[in-house]
This record gives structure tokens, sequence and C-alpha cells, in this order.
């Protein structure tokens, strides 16, 4: 149960143009789980590294509950990293592994043994104590990485990637476990990965950072229907943009008249862009819409399973939509149909 | 036809090895003969005259435990030159090592600037023909106090070693992933007990090998020890030479075998660590 503020964190790498970190603030609350996502490149390890102490930042502080350790060698920070190829040690078995930490602080072997024990009962591995750690599978070796990080009741437990070295059907199994070890144990806990994906599943709160920037850091759902910008949107998967210009309450665009519920519209600059997910654009044959409707062409149609995807295209702008494929409408390709962008799922943007 | 080629392949094998230990056993031959010349196809009468004369064994009728202890305290030239040989192959082993350790992890791990130069001026000794190098640096040692003594001598078989050594060690941390040491401090080991623990084991493998290496460069030594060493300083290849060159087979054999025993033996306790499957040319990359 550990508080963690991140403080106006910067560190610059010689031979770069940009900091590596660029004044990065973090708050997270006991127990939260956090996930640092961007591109490869953009400064989230080396957060973690400075978080684990292996780098010494240029600026700024790092808090657990309110104090700083900035000063305090890696080792009794407390503060554990699961690597993303899990590192076990090979020249240990898998108690010895576990318990290293244990060990380190010098706790008497019956204790270590016994705490072992539990913590590989945790991570529903009972069995596998006296095993080298190339004798486990991927999934395993990962289980054993976590068990032996949580074993030293870690103040903060970092974790590099901690799901993409899976194949998709342990992924949901580890996403599980680690979801409720993380919940059961209350330990506050932070992940970086490049794959928005594995930080929805995990996070209660995303930090999206580019090129060593903090976008913005809020609850995975937050990114999908208000994204803040363009490309915190595009790394979403936001595929539909619309460029605006902000009229007294409406706004206008190439194709038309838009308007939209959004309330902080006063805060929008004259030029900004409008975006919607694919799965809250309506077609249809007839004109059933009252407004932000727009008349389009089908360009193509694809069909994925659930839900069938369509191209449309209006006056020169193109658009992606996404209807369920049950109960759809008998709508093909070169079909002229009514597009209804509707108020409430809108979503305007600054640049 | 491939059966009959692996045959063949299995005797070329048993031939080479053959033709290796050829001379090998003509040592043990001469050793323990007296006067075998040639026409003779083997020696007309063995003896242990030559062991004798190094003052190994005692002479007849005086072979107890006690006579052997007798000979043994009057400190032959022989077992001198082998204790030194030994001293020095050792102080230098664990010298180099020492030295070339962090010069082997900085060239494995990280890549920058003049980095082939810098190798390439490390691995020049074993270009370069000592004889080159020695006279010059005689002189700079003679100046310096270090000719003739025992620290001087150590410090010339350096050279020659130090190449094998670096770029043993420099091949394993090629392989080695520095992550284990953090992920151990993270886990609460300090900076000593990372490297005894984590660091040790994966690195000792080569380590053997790179020692192995210093230690018979170091033992089969003989221009520099001769040179540096002024004649002060007597090993087994500076007696192997003076012996041989006075024209006894049967004693240049004795004191070869006494030069070439140790070496076979720690080849002989090394050599898993030698082949190919084993982990010492690979850090923790194959593990």
């Amino acid at each position: 149960m550990t508080e963690v503020n991140i403080v106006n964190l910067i560190k610059n790498f010689s031979g770069m143009t940009r900091p590596a970190v660029d004044n990065i603030s973090i708050n997270i609350r006991n127990g939260e789980l956090i996930a640092l996502l961007g591109p490869s490149g953009c400064g989230k390890t080396t957060i973690l590294k400075m978080i684990t102490g292996l780098l010494t930042p240029d600026n700024g502080d790092i808090l657990l509950d309110k104090q700083s350790i900035l000063s305090v060698p890696t080792e009794k920070r407390n503060v554990v990293m699961v690597f993303q190829n899990y590192l076990l040690f090979p020249y240990m078995n898998v108690n010895e592994n576990v318990g290293f930490s244990l060990k380190m602080k010098g706790d008497d072997p019956k204790i270590i043994n016994k705490r072992v024990q539990e913590m590989l009962e945790l991570v529903k591995l009972p069995d596998i104590g006296e095993r080298r750690p190339k004798q486990l599978s991927g999934g395993q070796q990962q289980r054993v990485a976590l068990a032996r990080a949580l074993i030293a009741n870690p103040r903060l437990l970092l974790l590099d990637e901690p799901l993409s070295n899976l194949d998709a059907h342990l992924r949901d199994e580890m996403r599980e476990l680690i979801t409720s070890i993380q919940k059961k144990l209350e330990v506050t806990c932070m992940f970086v990965t490049h794959d928005q994906e594995e930080a929805v599943l995990l996070a209660d709160k995303i930090a999206l950072i580019f090129d060593g920037k903090l976008q913005n850091f809020a609850e995975p759902k937050e990114f999908y229907e208000k994204p803040i910008n363009v490309s915190a949107a595009k790394f979403f998967g936001g595929v539909n943009f619309i460029e605006l210009n902000k009229n007294a309450n409406y706004f206008h665009s190439s194709i038309g008249n838009i308007t939209s519920n959004q309330t902080n519209i006063n805060e929008l600059n004259t030029k900004c862009i409008a975006t919607i997910r694919p799965e809250n654009i309506k077609i249809s044959k007839e004109n059933i819409y009252q407004d932000n409707f727009f008349k389009g062409k089908i360009k193509s149609v694809i069909f994925s399973g659930t839900h069938t995807r369509y191209k449309i295209v209006i006056n020169n702008l193109n658009l992606e939509c996404s209807l369920q494929s049950l109960g759809i409408q008998n709508i093909k390709k070169e079909d002229e149909v009514f597009v209804n962008l509707p108020k409430d799922k809108i979503w305007i943007m600054n640049e | 036809m491939n059966q009959n080629l692996k045959k063949i392949n299995i005797y070329s094998i048993y031939l080479g090895a053959f033709i290796l230990i050829l001379p090998i056993i003509a040592f043990f031959i001469n050793a323990f003969s007296f006067r075998w010349f040639y026409p003779q196809l083997i020696p007309k009468e063995l003896s242990m005259q030559a062991w004798v004369r190094l003052k190994l064994i005692p002479r007849q009728g005086n072979r107890t435990l006690e006579g052997f202890l007798d000979l043994w305290a009057t400190n032959p030239t022989v077992i001198k030159a082998l204790i030194n040989s030994l001293t020095i192959g050792f102080v230098v082993t664990i010298v180099s090592i020492i030295i070339a350790l962090p010069a082997a992890r900085v060239l494995g791990l990280f890549n920058f600037k003049f980095k082939k130069l810098i190798i390439f001026l490390m691995v020049s000794p074993t270009i370069l023909p000592p004889i080159a190098f020695v006279l010059g640096l005689n002189i700079n040692f003679i100046s310096l106090g270090f000719s003739g003594s025992f620290f001087g001598v150590c410090l010339v078989h350096l050279v020659p070693i130090m190449p094998y050594v670096v770029l043993t060690l420099t091949g394993i941390f090629a392989n080695y992933n520095p992550d284990f040491e953090y992920q151990a401090r993270t886990l609460g080991a300090n900076k000593f007990k990372t490297f005894y623990l984590i660091t040790l084991p994966a690195i000792a493998p080569g380590m053997v090998v790179a020692a192995l290496f210093a230690f018979l460069v170091s033992w089969s030594q003989y221009l520099l020890t001769f040179l540096i060493g002024a004649g002060k300083i007597m090993t087994l290849p500076l007696l192997v030479f003076s012996t041989a060159s006075s024209g006894n087979p049967a004693l240049t054999a004795a004191i070869s075998i006494i030069f070439i025993f140790p070496a076979i033996l720690i080849l002989f306790f090394t050599s898993k660590f030698v082949s190919g499957e084993s982990s010492a040319t690979s850090g923790f990359g194959k593990i």
C-alpha cells in the first residue's frame, strides 16, 4: 500500500535532441494499477529505470508515501521490477528464485520456505519448486517471476510489458491472475507497454506518453471516448477525423455543419478536429435522422464476423463505420446512404 | 558410402592423435633409458640415471622415504624451476583476469567509437614477435630496476597473455544479459552479493577457459623470462633449453616430462569447459 508521486521528472541522454523524459508528473493512489503507454522509445522504460534507481533523473523527484527515494540505493527501495523476459536466475531452482529477496534480507530458512510455498500457491504453481527455470514454459516462468517479486512485499511493483510475450489464450489467464493478485495484496503497481490493448485490459488508469511528454493520464474509457488530441486518438484506433471551424454555436466543416453536446466548447480553438468511433456512426438508406446527418456513398463493405465495416465517402471525406452484423440492413457497395454522427457521441478536440 | 566415410574420419582422428602422442611416448622411453641411440629400435638398458642426476630420485640403495626427503631438502634446480614456473603462472593468471574483467565487460556489452581500434591494439601482442619489443622493454626495465626480479618477469608475461584473456572474456560478455544484475538489485541484493550470486556463476566457465589460456601461455614462455629475468629467475622452459643444448637426451626428456605434466593435468580438468557444448563461450545466452 503505497502512494506514488512522480514530480516534474526530467532525464536527458547525451546525443539525443530532446529529453528522453520531459517534465512528467504522475500521481498514483494506494493500490492502483497504472499503465505507462506509448510507442517504443517514448521514454516509458526510462521512467521505470529511474523509479528502480538504475538511472538518476536530471531533475524532479520520485516520492513513495511523500518521501523522496532518489537518495536510496536500488536494493533498499523495495521497488521490484518484473522484466519482460522474466530473468529467472538460471543457476537456481524455482524455490531459490522465489526466495531470493527474503534470503537477501537474511530471513530464517524455515520462514523463507513457508513464504515461498504460499507465493507459489498464490500464482497457482504449487508443485514446481524443485524445477529449474529452463524446464518451465513461458507462462510458468512469468508466474514464478511474479511470485519472486511479490514475496518481497514491494512498496511498488513494476512490470515491463507483462502480457506481450504470451499467446492469446495465456494472455487472458495472466491478466486475470495479475489483476486478482494485485487487488488481493493491494500492492501499488505500474507497468509499461506499447500495446494499447494490454493497457486497456489491465490498467485502472493509463498514462499516455509520446516523445517523453505526458499526453494524458486518465481512465481507459476516456482514451476511446474523449481523446486529448489526434495522435492520442489514432493510438487508440481512431480513424475518423473531420476538420472543423468553430462558430458561435455550431461547427463548420467541408461536409456541412456539425453540432455537438460537448460542454467544454469554450476551451476549443477556432480550428479544431472532430472524431467519432466507427461503432458510433449510424447509416441508413432512408433519412430517419434529426441532425448531424449527411449524404454519402458506400465505398466498400468488409464482413468481419460479429461486425461489418463500411467505408463511406461524403464529398471528399472518408469515414469508417462499424455495425453489428446481426440484423443488418441490406447495404451494398456503391449504395447511397444517410450517415448520422450522433451529437452525444461525436468528440471535438484541439489539433 | 557414408558409413565408410565415417569410418575413415574416425581412423584419421585416431591417426592424428597417435602422431601427436608419439613424441611424448619417445620422451618417456628416453627418460628411463641409458644411452638410447640410432639404430637401436628400443633401448638396450633401462635406467633412472636422468632422474638421479636431476636429484629427484636418490642413488640406488638409498631409495627410502628418508633418502627421498633428504635429497629434496637440498632444493634441486629442477624443483626450484618448477616452483618458479607455477608461482609466476598462478600470479599472472589471477592478475590478468582481474585486469581483463572490466575491460571485457565494456567491450562485450557496449558499442563506442574506436572500439575496433582498441581491440586491434589489445590483440597486437599476438601478431608482434616478442623479440621485437622485449629488447627495448628490457632497457626500460633495467632503468626501473625490474630486470632480474620476479615482479619484472610477471609483468612482462602479461604482455602476451592479456590478448587471450581479454578476448575470451569479451566473448562471454557479448552474450551476457546485465538485466539479470538489475533484477537482483531490485530484489534487494547489494552490489557485492549481485556479483557473487549472479555475475560470477554466469561468467565462471569462461573465466576457467581464460585462466587456462593465461596459465599455459605463461608456462611456455621462454624468451621473455630469459631476457627480463636476466638469468636470475629460472623457470622450466629455461631449464629445458639449457639442458637440451648440453646434449643429454635422457636428461632433456626427463625435464620435458616435468614440463608438460602440469599442463596436461590442467587441460584434463578443464577440458569440459573448452568443448563447444559448454556455456563457457556463451555466458547467459545459451542457458
